[in-house]
């Protein structure tokens, strides 16, 4: 028997069960990553969705320090400055290094046609100062504060976008409504997240009557053409509300009826998910199903319904300013682009002041970034693929 | 089809009778009831109020009753043709409204077709040109129509219009034909002022459009019956007339659902901005003036136009593509 038998080699090495398993660091890395890792890794690759990203990082940003920023106070007049075109920044006068700075205005009221015209005064050089003192404000309402990062020369004027009918500079107001357009959009989401989570959660994890009854309720509010449904809402609120009291009857309304969206995709995932041997389980260990819904259902598609709530955003911004724009939204002091918008319903008077359209940039720029960095999340939000 | 037709029938009352209750909360949630705002506003103007005519209105339209009568009289009302009562006009409302609602229909409709007519060549050369020089261009032009909102775009148009041309694009007909009867002329003229608009609100359902269809064009042409037709040389023309494209075609009218509340929506704005003859600014008037009975049954009307232009989507697409109407009902 043993004759028959071929030579063999066996290894004296002590045997390792694992040896096939063994991983490079970075293939632990790339193996080991939990998903919002790699989720991260997947954004990082999506060149626009990064620079969507900052923008709307800075954007954000700028929020926090509006007051610093724009160069004067959201609500100081100048009188002799109304309909001021925008003045541009010069480096060099006569052709000599001055720094930079502006052209100050001859202004004149043209008798026949009573329009103000204003002409560059090319002798009148005023620097533009830095990190100075200007228009007094309450930093975050509650600090008095004026320091600004540019301000006019003494007895200047530094319009870099114009002023409206009041004479208030553009720029500073622009900046303003930073604040109030870019938050609407962020309440409102909140809002919509949690009624669509709570809403759809319930409705996909019970299923049967509870299902049906939302479904057809969220086919009624679907069917509803948004803005009209939108502007009667708005209508409705008291006229005795103060504007803050509005901004925030606002951005619930927006919120209240874009949650459908949301519901929805919770509740077909849910309903896929409820029947997962994971769900039976927790059920059988008797997890209660807010747990299970929060604890093991929700965290395995949180990421998708983060990515679908960015992309949803910039509508209740355009929302927001449509609203405003039309007069039925905000209403001033409370100052968000659409209430700037609001002055440029006049075409008569957009023709003569093209500047006062300006605000129209940063909504667009915003909605852009917005859709973009959207995108890119969900295509993240799927690392496997 | 029969079947399918009845039980979107069935399906589409309820959800209009859900709408006409929100509709009606809506009326309702401006506090006091319109009387007295009628009464606060004559007495505003310092007018003298006429009792009986107080009582004549408030038996008409029962509001001495409680709310949930008040509902049925005014949906009885919406039903036989009385859509209440105007205060703003001092009118009933059917007769303020006139033929706005007809050209708010004929503004949604035609931005369908013109919505249609531009997607669908765009869309297949993008997705038979992939990543070319010119679908690049082209799906950046979708996404900066996708982010301009089309009240900004209106406006921005009426601005160069204005600068340039000296014109105003406004309005929805000349202004000769505005009170005038309809007739060959007006209509002409409608149609001549009629392209700006539908531009401006068809602007973001194009982009949208031509997204999905190059989407799905592109899901088609990877499967194996394309590859196969191309194996026995059918010309390419052919290999995507014959099928793929007649699969991709489906959101054009499936879409609709989705479209026409975000027309409709898009087409009450511009026309504000425009100043078309429409439903949208006499909407917002009548919200600013805290109008309720004209402003809801303006809102009724444009869920209803939504709603029944979903309903013949929905039939259109079960005679089209038989895959509906077989699996429809039952666990939907």
């Amino acid at each position: 028997m043993t004759a028959d038998r071929l030579d063999h080699y066996v290894s004296t090495a002590p045997f390792d069960p694992y040896a096939v398993e063994h991983m490079s660091p970075e293939q632990e890395r790339y193996y080991m990553a939990s998903q919002w890792r790699m989720m991260w890794w997947k954004l990082k690759r999506h060149r626009l969705a990064v620079v969507s990203g900052v923008v709307l990082a800075v954007m954000y940003f700028t929020i926090l320090i509006s007051e610093f920023l724009s160069p004067y106070a959201l609500d100081s007049r100048h009188i002799h400055h109304i309909y001021a075109p925008p003045q541009s920044v010069h480096l060099f006068h006569e052709g000599s290094f001055v720094g930079p700075f502006v052209y100050g205005f001859d202004y004149r009221l043209d008798m026949d046609t009573l329009q103000r015209v204003y002409t560059v005064d090319r002798t009148d050089v005023q620097p533009i100062r830095f990190f100075c003192r200007g228009d007094g404000y309450d930093f975050w309402g509650m600090i008095p504060a004026s320091l600004h990062l540019m301000c006019p020369s003494e007895g200047g004027t530094l319009f870099l976008l114009g002023t409206d009918r009041l004479g208030r500079d553009m720029l500073s107001r622009i900046l303003y409504g930073t604040r109030i357009s870019l938050t609407v959009g962020l309440i409102g989401i909140t809002i919509s997240f949690v009624l669509g989570i709570v809403i759809g959660g319930v409705a996909g994890y019970y299923g049967g009557w509870i299902d049906n009854v939302t479904q057809r309720f969220i086919e009624v509010l679907r069917s509803f053409p948004e803005l009209p449904l939108w502007m009667a809402l708005s209508a409705a609120l008291p006229v005795t509300w103060s504007p803050i009291l509005i901004y925030f009857g606002i951005t619930l309304i927006l919120g209240l009826l874009d949650w459908t969206g949301l519901a929805r995709a919770v509740r077909s995932k849910l309903l896929a998910l409820r029947e997962e041997d994971f769900c039976t389980a927790a059920q059988l260990m008797g997890a209660s199903p807010r747990r299970i819904i929060g604890r093991h259902l929700l965290p395995s598609f949180m990421s998708h319904l983060i990515a679908s709530a960015t992309l949803s955003i910039p509508g209740m911004i355009l929302g927001e300013t449509a609203l405003s724009f039309l007069g039925l939204g905000l209403r001033p002091p409370i100052t968000s682009w659409g209430v700037l918008l609001n002055e440029a319903q006049n075409i008569n008077v957009v023709a003569l002041y093209p500047w006062l359209m300006l605000p129209v940039v940063p909504v667009i720029v915003v909605v852009l970034a917005f859709n973009f960095l959207g995108d890119g999340l969900r295509d993240a939000a799927d690392p496997y693929r | 089809m029969l079947g399918f037709f009845v039980r979107r029938i069935m399906v589409m009352i309820p959800t209009l009778l859900a709408i006409s209750a929100i509709t009606f909360v809506i009326i309702q949630l401006p506090p006091g009831d319109y009387l007295t705002t009628l009464v606060t506003e004559l007495e505003s103007r310092g007018e003298a109020i006429d009792q009986s005519r107080l009582q004549f209105l408030r038996e008409t339209y029962g509001l001495d009753k409680p709310m949930i009568e008040q509902y049925f009289v005014w949906l009885g009302g919406m039903l036989t043709g009385d859509y209440g009562y105007s205060f703003e006009y001092n009118r009933p409302v059917a007769d303020v409204v006139g033929d706005r609602m007809l050209l708010t229909i004929v503004v949604s409709f035609a931005t369908i077709i013109f919505i249609w007519v531009v997607s669908f060549p765009i869309g297949i050369y993008s997705a038979t040109h992939q990543y070319s020089l010119g679908d690049y261009g082209l799906t950046f032009l979708g996404f900066l129509g996708l982010a301009t909102p089309n009240f900004l775009l209106a406006l921005v148009l009426l601005y160069f219009a204005n600068v340039m041309f000296g014109t105003s694009i406004g309005g929805l007909m000349d202004p000769v034909y505005m009170d005038a009867p309809w007739s060959w002329g007006k209509m002409v003229s409608v149609l001549e002022h009629l392209w700006i608009p539908v531009i401006v609100i068809g602007t973001s359902g194009t982009a949208g459009m031509i997204r999905r269809l190059r989407a799905n064009l592109l899901d088609e042409l990877h499967k194996q019956y394309v590859v196969t037709a191309r194996a026995k040389g059918l010309s390419p023309a052919r290999v995507l007339w014959k099928y793929p494209l007649r699969m991709a075609i489906n959101p054009f009218i499936s879409d609709i659902g989705n479209l026409l509340p975000q027309i409709v929506s898009g087409a009450a704005v511009v026309s504000i901005v425009l100043s078309l003859p429409t439903t949208g600014p006499m909407l917002l008037d009548a919200l600013r003036s805290q109008d309720m009975y004209l402003a809801g049954s303006f809102l009724m009307f444009l869920a209803l136009l939504t709603v029944v232009g979903v309903f013949l989507s929905d039939v259109a697409l079960a005679m089209l593509d038989p895959r509906i109407r077989l699996e429809g009902g039952a666990n939907r």
